[in-house]
């Protein structure tokens, strides 16, 4: 079988031979001039094009803030839409630099793809939509319901699991993108849509009418969405996670976009570590010393990017519940800048 | 003493020398060496390359994937698949589905492409215009355009289960697919089933008499309706004796959907019906062009004889045409092939959906995933191939003897 293999991959092997493992991704991205960024095809509140065509989103915004720490300007971000079908192999082939697209944490998604997850930037779980016209109330009442899944995703091994866990029958209908899939299911080819229950809000602002359709109570897996970069950089790895993590300390410490070069005058010990004019942590990471700074000003603090892009603020009104930070019940969390 | 004739000289060197280095001789050979060398130290490098990358990216590699459990579940499949099942099974479920697809449109279009081409040909003014018109505008339309036509605009259009279109009250319409009743074998289906054997067997020596009689002989035997006595007649016998071969499980709706019956699904016939309109109007211009290029003077002669003129054309210029219809006529069977991929766009779980998609997605092994589809692909390919070029050297044989 391996003799087959050797013979085999010739093609296929010339895409991954351009990107050989190394720690070069922050020198490539300078050089270049921009950081390449996959997201998904539009999906409202993560990564969505609007009428001028710029890219805004939570996803997104973890892309402005490393343009931001590396360029000082966020805009140098180079978008590349993907389907979930062919996000790993565009990370894969470097592609792109960073893959933040909606994209759960998982075991094996961690241990095989040759990719490490960087963190959280959003939990989430798996729900499912419904017409209201079919007086649904329970996902436990969909036995032999037609469900409509983009393939690809954990979304369609969950499903597989909870349907079989509770002993009901099911027939799944599973499409290449979000798109296709969200127009079966308007049409009437599945009784219900299912994705992670972000995702579920998002899609509905697309329907014709969506005050006739309604998301299930149950929640039935955990979701941990985050950014993905590629084995082999461990000081790429590492920028992308504390830009994440940059945000969610700035949320904690009261920095906001508006007040963050007030904050940099300060004279609390914490704020002038974190803002930069004590020490040299930035540089650390191979960045500049006020990294935070620029990141804040960029996209805001967590709080303000998450407030924005799906919480209060959007069309979506997602309410932060396990978004919310550690000290307010919530999950996010982030280790301390010093 | 008698003189022995002089042998030629030996002409193995020289014939060695223009085999393997053609007419520059010698150093035709070394050419051609250095080429071949030069093209495997290529093919070394890329997947050393490759090989190493992987391992450096911890990236799995190797073909072990196949065995372990997929997890997801697909809407049809011709043998039992469960979420269970491994990556292999996935493999062949969606290797069944692409070769059902292929089969079925590769039948439909050939009917519909022949039915078309003779009625393009056809005296009938009304019926070679419409013929006409059907060529121009399928064949100018994007493929995968019409899979979403029939899609999305026919199929989708269609009542929800609840209000499907019903026929006798066992056979529903509705855009969950067109819901039948499923037979189910019970102790007469043996005999039944023998029966029909029989009488095909029958039917064949019966028409290979009927033959040498008309070529020995010059007597014309009309057997058709020996054949449909036997064909009709012995089941009908074993039914009254053991009883009906198959009972019906009627579907009923139940909950969202049916229940029981058989379902052939709305994507399966949105790229069934597309694929077959499509190659349809392809091989109607082939086989337009392979009968009119059969001299005209064929048709006379036939008609001379007092041949009708569908017997003149089955008997004397489709058989000449069809010498120049096969090798074009592959490549539409190809073509219909390699465009059953497009199933990705309407869900239809076909080999690149569920294998060179899903399965791809959720192991993350580019490399094998792609190489094996690719393999796959071929391999249909160079099977229909020669069971064409097979059917092909067929007809040649039999004009030319």
């Amino acid at each position: 079988m391996k003799r087959v293999s050797l013979v085999l991959t010739l093609a296929v092997a010339a895409g991954f031979s351009i990107q050989a493992a190394s720690a070069q991704t922050l020198k490539a991205i300078k050089d270049r001039g921009a950081v390449s960024c996959g997201v998904t095809q539009g999906l409202a509140g993560f990564s969505l094009p609007d009428d001028k065509g710029n890219w805004i989103g939570l996803d997104v915004d973890i892309c402005r803030a490393i343009a931001a720490a590396i360029f000082n300007d966020p805009s140098k971000v180079k978008f590349v839409p993907l389907s979930a079908k062919d996000r790993f192999t565009a990370l894969q082939s470097g592609e792109v630099d960073v893959l933040s697209r909606t994209t759960t944490w998982t075991l094996s998604r961690d241990t095989s793809l040759g990719a490490n997850f960087t963190g959280v930037t959003y939990y989430d779980g798996q729900g499912f939509m419904v017409k209201k016209s079919l007086k649904v109330n329970s996902a436990l009442e969909l036995n032999s319901a037609s469900v409509c899944v983009a393939t690809g995703t954990t979304t369609e091994l969950n499903l597989a699991d909870y349907f079989k866990g509770n002993n009901m029958k099911y027939e799944v209908i599973a499409f290449a993108t979000a798109d296709d899939t969200i127009k079966a299911y308007e049409s009437g080819r599945c009784d219900v849509f299912t994705t992670d229950q972000s995702g579920l809000y998002a899609e509905r602002l697309k329907l014709a009418n969506p005050a006739d359709h309604v998301v299930l109570p149950e929640i039935i897996s955990k979701e941990p969405l985050g950014p993905m970069v590629r084995h082999g950089d461990d000081q790429w790895f590492d920028i992308v996670k504390w830009s994440l993590y940059a945000m969610v300390t700035a949320e904690e410490l009261g920095i906001t976009q508006k007040n963050v070069d007030e904050k940099a005058k300060s004279d609390n010990p914490e704020l002038k570590r974190v803002l930069g004019s004590d020490g040299n942590l930035g540089e650390q990471l191979g960045l500049t010393k006020d990294w935070v700074v620029r990141i804040v000003k960029a996209v805001g603090n967590y709080g303000e990017s998450f407030d924005r892009n799906v919480g209060a603020g959007s069309k979506l009104g997602i309410a932060r519940g396990l978004n919310q930070l550690w000290n307010k019940g919530g999950l996010q969390y982030a280790p301390p800048i010093r | 003493m008698a003189i022995e004739p002089r042998q030629p000289p030996s002409q193995f060197i020289p014939k060695l020398q223009r085999a393997v280095g053609g007419s520059a001789g010698w150093s035709g050979f070394v050419v051609q060496i250095v080429f071949v060398a030069v093209l495997a130290w290529l093919a070394y490098e890329i997947v050393a390359n490759a090989r190493a990358n992987l391992q450096a990216q911890h990236i799995a590699a190797g073909f072990g994937f196949l065995a372990n459990t997929a997890g997801f579940d697909i809407n049809q499949s011709l043998i039992s698949y469960t979420g269970s099942d491994t990556y292999g099974r996935v493999f062949v479920i969606g290797l069944l589905n692409t070769l059902l697809v292929s089969v079925i449109g590769i039948f439909f279009a050939t009917i519909i492409g022949f039915l078309v081409a003779l009625g393009r040909l056809s005296p009938n003014w009304l019926l070679s215009r419409i013929s006409g018109g059907y060529v121009e505008l399928i064949r100018n339309l994007p493929v995968l355009f019409q899979i979403l036509f029939w899609y999305l605009a026919v199929l989708a259009a269609l009542p929800n289960p609840r209000q499907s279109i019903s026929l006798f009250g066992s056979f529903f319409l509705s855009n969950r697919g067109f819901v039948i009743p499923k037979p189910i074998a019970t102790a007469g289906l043996e005999p039944f089933a023998f029966a029909i054997l029989v009488a095909i067997v029958a039917s064949l020596l019966l028409r290979r008499y009927a033959r040498r009689q008309l070529f020995e002989s010059g007597r014309l035997i009309t057997i058709w309706r020996y054949v449909a006595g036997l064909l009709i007649g012995l089941p009908l016998v074993t039914w009254l004796v053991f009883g009906a071969p198959v009972t019906f499980e009627i579907p009923e709706l139940k909950g969202f959907n049916f229940s029981g019956g058989s379902r052939v699904i709305p994507e399966f016939v949105a790229l069934t019906v597309a694929l077959s309109i499509y190659t349809a109007a392809f091989i109607a211009e082939i086989v337009r062009a392979g009968i009119q290029s059969v001299h005209k003077g064929q048709m006379e002669a036939g008609a001379s004889l007092g041949l009708s003129r569908g017997s003149t054309l089955r008997l004397i210029v489709v058989p000449q045409a069809l010498r120049v219809i096969l090798p074009p006529l592959t490549n539409q069977y190809l073509n219909l092939t390699k465009n059953s991929s497009l199933a990705v766009a309407i869900g239809y779980p076909d080999l690149f959906s569920v294998f060179a998609g899903t399965t791809l997605s959720q192991t993350g092994q580019a490399i094998e995933i792609i190489v094996i589809t690719m393999g796959v692909y071929l391999l249909i390919s160079l099977v229909t191939s020669a069971i064409m070029n097979f059917y092909g050297w067929r007809i040649g044989r039999s004009l030319s003897a």
